[in-house]
């Protein structure tokens, strides 16, 4: 283990007079216990706790571990301290022990989203243009002859770059980063999904909706409908969030009526979502699409109840009216 | 039939009733816990170490004695009110009819094989209590998700679910892989196995487990494992054919449902999956074999 005598960067010009605490601070593995830092002369006013071992510390002797890496707790099963947090103001005595945990390789939640964003993208383009090796030979490079086919592209296709532009300028992350195996994980899911689905759709044996112009004329409304709503959502959680902080706000509707739904939904982002890919469904009356659509709801329903929850918790005024997901039922 | 079946429970119990090294085994409620497919049975005070137990007194002071805990409790001997008794009397129920049941089959084979001379075709005669049995074990997910039983839903849901499959999807759906040996091979491994796990549930439950049980789940497995794999592989590759020739179970485009699925593929994409299923699930039970039966005196961390 490394000792090593550490001095807060805000060390006064002056030496003062008055007697001043020192805190002596251990930092253990959570796993093994091993002591990995000792340090003694920590100034209590050493404020940002984690930004001084992230500066000192992590930098020097391990420098593998980069920040976003680094979990340190209280507790080896405990929650992670934040970057905010002063040592002063933690619940230890003048000798504080932490624990540190490996979070092991991680990648921006930017970088992951825009990655398992672009694939759908793409990946449905190829089956829409009949790209070879895909259908049988003499459809190669062909375009579908329904125009509900051109229509779902375009839908399928807008639903995504919206998605992006989103990732890219609207969306405000409150964790910088994820664990890194979470981005094959996605990207298989969507990916995947979005093939499966193409395939069907893009097929020369496709089938059109059996109410044709009408079916497809009220999917597509609700589609729209949807889209629209799910962006604006985006953006009222937006607004909520001043540029660079982290402050969680309970959302109200604005002036937007696409926001009104907020009386009635803890998450509407996701609601609007689920019925976007309902429309979908609708529009191109392919089961995979439902299949989609399903897994998606109940994954969306997972966050929403887990948000809703984190909401009640941490705001005592939070509106009693509002479901998770979907108003009244779930 | 059904006199061999009382008799066979009669019998068995009764021996399995004493230990065979003679002492008896101290359950505490931290073993118990971390038993699979076991609920959480606080422990009965443990009797004086010769002693006897008639296996009825045995089912009623665990039923009496109190309180079950709900599979996701702590470790920590806290006693939690819950469905309790009348949780471990359903599932020692549940367990003792499993037993019976595999055992039906188990002698069904040794009647049929001495019946006909032959080891060829004998998955006729015990089609339906195979069927019965193997279908019944679906309950096993629904005690996971209830919380009577401190298992993975989907561990024991994917288990179960593969067996399942087996037995109607390919075995009854393909008549022409029924007299195949490959059937055989894993009825008979299923079975030896099944015997020995529900009759290792059945004593935990009542906190009476012999160490012959205990050693035989955590052992046996070492051949039956494989020799039900090869079983299972082989009669899904025999079914391919047939189901290629007829179309088994495929959707073909165009339909309105604009959906597609090919059941040969998909058999295929089975087949495969074993490759890395069967070695991870093979060697997790070599390491349990290794807590279990390693530390014969130490019950802390069975799992």
């Amino acid at each position: 283990d490394k000792h090593l005598r550490a001095q807060s960067k805000r060390k006064p010009a002056k030496k003062t007079k008055k007697a001043v605490v020192f805190f002596e601070v251990e930092i253990l593995d959570a796993k093994t216990k091993d002591k990995l830092c000792f340090l003694d002369k920590v100034r209590h006013h050493s404020s940002f706790f984690t930004h001084l071992w992230n500066l000192f510390f992590l930098k020097y002797l391990y420098p593998q571990w980069y920040p976003a890496r680094q979990s340190i707790r209280l507790d080896p099963k405990g929650k992670s301290l934040k970057d905010e947090d002063v040592l002063q103001h933690l619940p230890v005595g003048t000798t504080a022990t932490f624990y540190f945990r490996d979070l092991g390789a991680q990648i921006s939640w930017v970088t992951v989203f825009l990655t398992e964003y672009t694939g759908p993208l793409v990946i449905y383009l190829l089956f829409y243009f009949r790209v070879p090796f895909i259908y049988p030979p003499k459809y190669d490079f062909t375009t579908s002859k329904h125009w509900v086919v051109h229509l779902a592209c375009m839908c399928h296709s807008f639903h995504y770059v919206k998605r992006l532009l989103e990732t890219l300028f609207v969306h405000r992350f409150s964790h910088g980063t994820m664990p890194l195996r979470n981005i094959f994980k996605n990207c298989t899911y969507y990916w995947g999904f979005a093939a499966w689905m193409a395939y069907y759709i893009n097929h020369p044996l496709y089938t059109p909706p059996i109410y044709g112009e009408q079916q497809i004329r009220i999917a597509l409304i609700i589609f729209l409908f949807c889209q629209i709503g799910n962006f604006s959502i985006h953006i009222a959680l937006r607004n909520l969030r001043p540029p660079g902080s982290k402050t969680r706000k309970i959302p109200y509707p604005t002036k937007n009526p696409f926001t009104w739904i907020f009386l009635l939904v803890s998450c509407p982002n996701y609601t609007y979502e689920l019925g976007s890919w309902l429309g979908f469904t609708l529009m191109t009356q392919c089961l995979p699409v439902a299949f989609f659509t399903l897994v998606g709801f109940i994954q969306m329903t997972v966050w929403a109840k887990g948000k809703h929850r984190s909401y009640l918790k941490e705001f005592r005024d939070y509106p009693p009216l509002r479901s998770p997901i979907l108003p009244f039922i779930l | 039939m059904n006199i061999y079946l009382i008799v066979f429970i009669y019998l068995f119990l009764n021996y399995a009733s004493q230990n065979e090294d003679g002492s008896e085994v101290e359950l505490t409620s931290r073993f118990s816990t971390t038993l699979p497919g076991v609920a959480h049975v606080p422990s009965l005070t443990a009797t004086v170490v010769q002693e006897r137990r008639p296996l009825i007194v045995a089912v009623m002071s665990a039923a009496a004695s109190g309180t079950s805990k709900a599979a996701h409790g702590d470790v920590a001997a806290k006693r939690k009110k819950g469905p309790g008794a009348l949780a471990t009397a359903y599932l020692v129920i549940y367990n003792v009819v499993m037993t019976a049941g595999w055992l039906v089959i188990a002698v069904g084979l040794v009647r049929a094989y001495l019946a006909r001379g032959s080891y060829h075709g004998l998955y006729y005669s015990i089609e339906k209590p195979l069927k019965f049995f193997q279908t019944g074990a679906v309950l096993e997910i629904l005690h996971c998700a209830v919380g009577i039983v401190p298992s993975s839903v989907v561990l024991t849901g994917f288990q179960v679910m593969s067996r399942v499959f087996l037995t109607w999807a390919v075995t009854h759906s393909v008549r022409e892989v029924q007299s195949e040996d490959s059937v055989l091979l894993f009825v008979t491994a299923w079975t030896v196995t099944e015997i020995i796990r529900y009759s290792f549930y059945t004593f935990s439950l009542l906190n009476h487990l012999p160490y012959l049980i205990k050693w035989a789940r955590y052992t046996f497995f070492i051949v039956l494992y494989p020799m039900g794999v090869t079983g299972e592989l082989l009669t899904i590759y025999a079914a391919l054919p047939y189901v290629q020739k007829t179309g088994l179970y495929s959707v073909t485009l165009p339909n309105k449902y604009n959906f597609s699925f090919d059941y040969y593929t998909f058999l295929i994409l089975i087949m495969i999956s074993y490759i890395p299923l069967f070695p991870q699930l093979y060697f997790h039970m070599i390491r349990q074999r290794k807590k279990v039966l390693g530390h014969i005196e130490d019950y802390g961390k069975v799992e």
